[in-house]
């Protein structure tokens, strides 16, 4: 528990504003990991030839993909608009990045999962070209998905929210961890096996490593992600996804338990999301966090030098 | 792009691709000769056509905007505080104290009193100007440290034998002592404040600061914006494009000082644009134009930051030890401000962050690690499959 710090504030007002999004952006970041979760399964279906873990991933990376955009065109303040994402490519916007990485995964995941509807489909003509179509699909949007599982945490990292920001180096690990375990989790409901086993229990102990820094490391600012309702997200988060990756290993004889296992790990990607989303958005209405870093930060640049005497009219928060 | 494009001292609008910029213009908010008259609020609102921010009273001194918002561009900041007019705090009478303090539930709505004892802290605040015995007790409390305005009322209610006529105008019944001498009532009177009785200040002081958007060098909003809606203009400055702007909220995060803003129910974020429209025809923005005390300066930004290292010094000269400038140098976390300040006390007093960075400086490490945790990810779905087939 870092100590409470005495600072001074304009009537305890947030200094940085509090993100506008909703709890939209906190699903999408949840079926965003899914998507790339499940298209790393389904490529893994691919190169082993297991057909029905290809054929779980890639309709399980359509799905989460359509819920994705969905969401992602919600949350805008003129939904209308949203082709304008699309007029500029800017690396320093990782909103702008990951709208490309979002469309052109969108492309190969939706010819990948069409590519299963070949065998309904006469196999003659242009329908002949589907089968080899979708594996190339597949094989992209499986390059395309770390990249979509990760770059969500340098959307949060690169702003002014004072506890996304100042985790950045651990951020994108436990999202990859989390991708990871909530892919695994439809294949182990789905077609339950070694890789989808091996994959939960990866998934689950990088995300779990991660997010122990995360939660540690960072002084005041690792404070939101264990205090308060974001602290109890993460810790149902991480308690569901022990159980998942322990059900995973313990459950694999048991077709039931390997599906509540998965079930368990999806649950515990999803409310990791909502913590790490809620958490910031905690620091940011919180203006000790922004205050209280900052100042130790200058009172150490003007060489140690104590701090503003704290006056009479700063109170303990 | 230069070198220092993401992150350290350089020029935005060459930066940015213009060639023979003119000068960058900004802003030098000078908070010490700030009188709180909102014009500035007003002026802008006007100019830009910007919708109200509802009619609220929050209970904070004299501010009832609240804060920089999309429907408030400008905001002029109120600050009670236990110190005399030099800046040297002195112990607080502990209720006329406003005080920082953090509240459990801060949404960026107004908030939340602070416990203040107006009257209290009134009676202490007035105290010094009495000449006599206060006569009406309560009601001579009343009038001398609430609103000048409030002088009347509290004359008339102190002069409790009976209000002289419904229609009277307030300065008759200021001006007649009700009781208890020459009793100030806090009315106006053409010598200036403290030259007809010399006396000793009272122990407080307000500090008003017209906050502004800093027009960064390193420009958080416009670092992070996906749709190009947010520009820097060839005055350096940053402008959103209303007809651009899909409203994602990214530059709201993006901003290290709060400052731009999504409008409820129009979706599209908004800020100030430094009157883009009026400083490309040669003209004055709004704020600085309707500052009646040239509170905000308005010109060239080289020329303004050797104006306000002028102004610093000779307050340094005159004891106000505690001034300080914010955001002038380009030294600093956002490359220096376009709009820039002087204040007589921390910055966190006024609502500012102490040291901001833009968020942009760290972007390239940023996604490195990104792009490792991305191998990692590559690497255990290989050892998944990895094997054996089962």
């Amino acid at each position: 528990m870092v100590p409470r710090a005495d600072f001074q504030s304009y009537y305890g007002r947030p200094i940085v504003r509090p993100p506008v999004w909703t709890h939209d952006i906190a699903i999408y970041l949840f079926t965003g990991g899914l998507a790339a979760g499940s298209a790393l399964l389904a490529a893994g279906g691919q190169v082993t030839g297991d057909i029905a873990l290809r054929r779980a991933g890639r309709a399980a990376a359509m799905g989460a993909l359509g819920a994705s955009t969905f969401f992602l065109i919600k949350d805008l303040g003129r939904p209308e608009r949203f082709h304008h994402m699309l007029r500029v490519a800017k690396p320093t916007s990782p909103m702008s990045m990951g709208t490309w990485l979002l469309s052109a995964f969108g492309g190969a995941a939706s010819v990948a999962a069409a590519a299963e509807f070949a065998p309904l489909l006469p196999s003659r003509g242009v329908f002949r070209l589907l089968p080899p179509l979708g594996a190339a699909a597949g094989y992209g949007a499986a390059a395309l998905a770390p990249g979509l599982a990760t770059y969500t945490a340098v959307l949060f990292a690169d702003t002014a929210v004072p506890s996304w920001n100042a985790v950045y180096p651990d951020l994108p690990f436990m999202f990859a961890g989390s991708a990871l375990a909530s892919g695994a989790g439809v294949g182990l409901i789905a077609a339950p096996g070694r890789p989808a086993r091996r994959m939960a229990v990866a998934g689950a102990a990088i995300e779990l490593a991660a997010g122990h820094r995360v939660e540690t490391r960072y002084g005041l600012l690792s404070e939101p992600y264990h205090a308060g309702r974001p602290g109890k997200l993460l810790r149902a988060a991480r308690a569901l996804t022990i159980a998942g990756a322990v059900g995973a290993v313990v459950g694999r004889r048991s077709r039931t338990i390997s599906a509540l296992a998965g079930l368990s790990l999806l649950a515990g990607s999803a409310l990791t999301r909502f913590g790490v989303f809620e958490a910031g958005v905690e620091s940011a209405k919180d203006p000790r966090y922004t205050v209280v870093p900052q100042r130790e930060r200058l009172n150490a640049r003007r060489g140690a030098a104590p701090g503003p005497a704290p006056s009479p009219r700063t109170r303990k928060s | 792009m230069g070198s220092n494009s993401l992150y350290g001292p350089m020029d935005p609008a060459p930066d940015a691709g213009y060639t023979d910029a003119p000068p960058r213009m900004g802003f030098f908010t000078d908070t010490s000769v700030c009188i709180g008259c909102k014009a500035c609020e007003v002026a802008c609102k006007t100019w830009n056509d910007v919708p109200d921010d509802g009619f609220n009273l929050l209970g904070q001194s004299y501010d009832n905007t609240g804060g920089l918002t999309a429907n408030s561009w400008r905001h002029v900041a109120f600050i009670e505080q236990p110190a005399v007019a030099s800046g040297r705090p002195v112990a607080a009478p502990g209720a006329n104290v406003i005080a920082a303090r953090t509240v459990p539930d801060t949404g960026t709505a107004p908030g939340i009193a602070p416990a203040v004892d107006a009257l209290a802290a009134a009676a202490t605040a007035g105290t010094d100007f009495m000449d006599g015995p206060a006569a009406g007790g309560s009601g001579a409390g009343g009038c001398s440290g609430g609103s000048s305005s409030c002088g009347c009322s509290g004359g008339a209610s102190a002069s409790a034998s009976g209000p002289s006529g419904g229609g009277s105008a307030p300065g008759l019944v200021g001006g007649a002592p009700s009781g208890g001498g020459g009793q100030f009532l806090g009315m106006p009177t053409s010598e200036l404040p403290g030259t007809a009785a010399p006396a000793e200040r009272s122990d407080f002081r307000w500090l008003m600061m017209s906050n502004v958007c800093k027009h960064c060098t390193h420009a958080g909003c416009l670092d992070v914006c996906p749709t190009g809606a947010l520009f820097r203009t060839e005055f350096g400055t940053v402008v959103v494009q209303d007809d651009i702007c899909n409203g994602c909220g990214y530059c709201i995060s993006g901003c290290p000082y709060g400052v731009i803003d999504r409008r409820e129910g129009d979706g599209r974020a908004w800020k100030c644009t430094l009157c883009y429209d009026r400083i490309g025809d040669g003209l004055t923005p709004a704020c600085a134009k309707a500052c009646p005390t040239e509170s905000i300066q308005f010109g060239e930004l080289d020329e303004l930051r050797e104006r306000a290292q002028r102004r610093l010094e000779k307050l340094h000269a005159e004891g106000e030890t505690s001034a300080q400038l914010y955001g002038e140098s380009d030294d600093d976390g956002v490359g220096g401000d376009g709009a820039f300040f002087l204040l007589l006390d921390e910055p966190e007093v006024y609502g500012l962050p102490p040291d901001p960075h833009v968020p942009t400086r760290d972007l390239p490490h940023m996604w490195r690690r990104a792009g490792w945790a991305a191998l990692t990810m590559v690497g255990a779905a290989v050892v998944a499959f990895a094997g054996r087939r089962q």
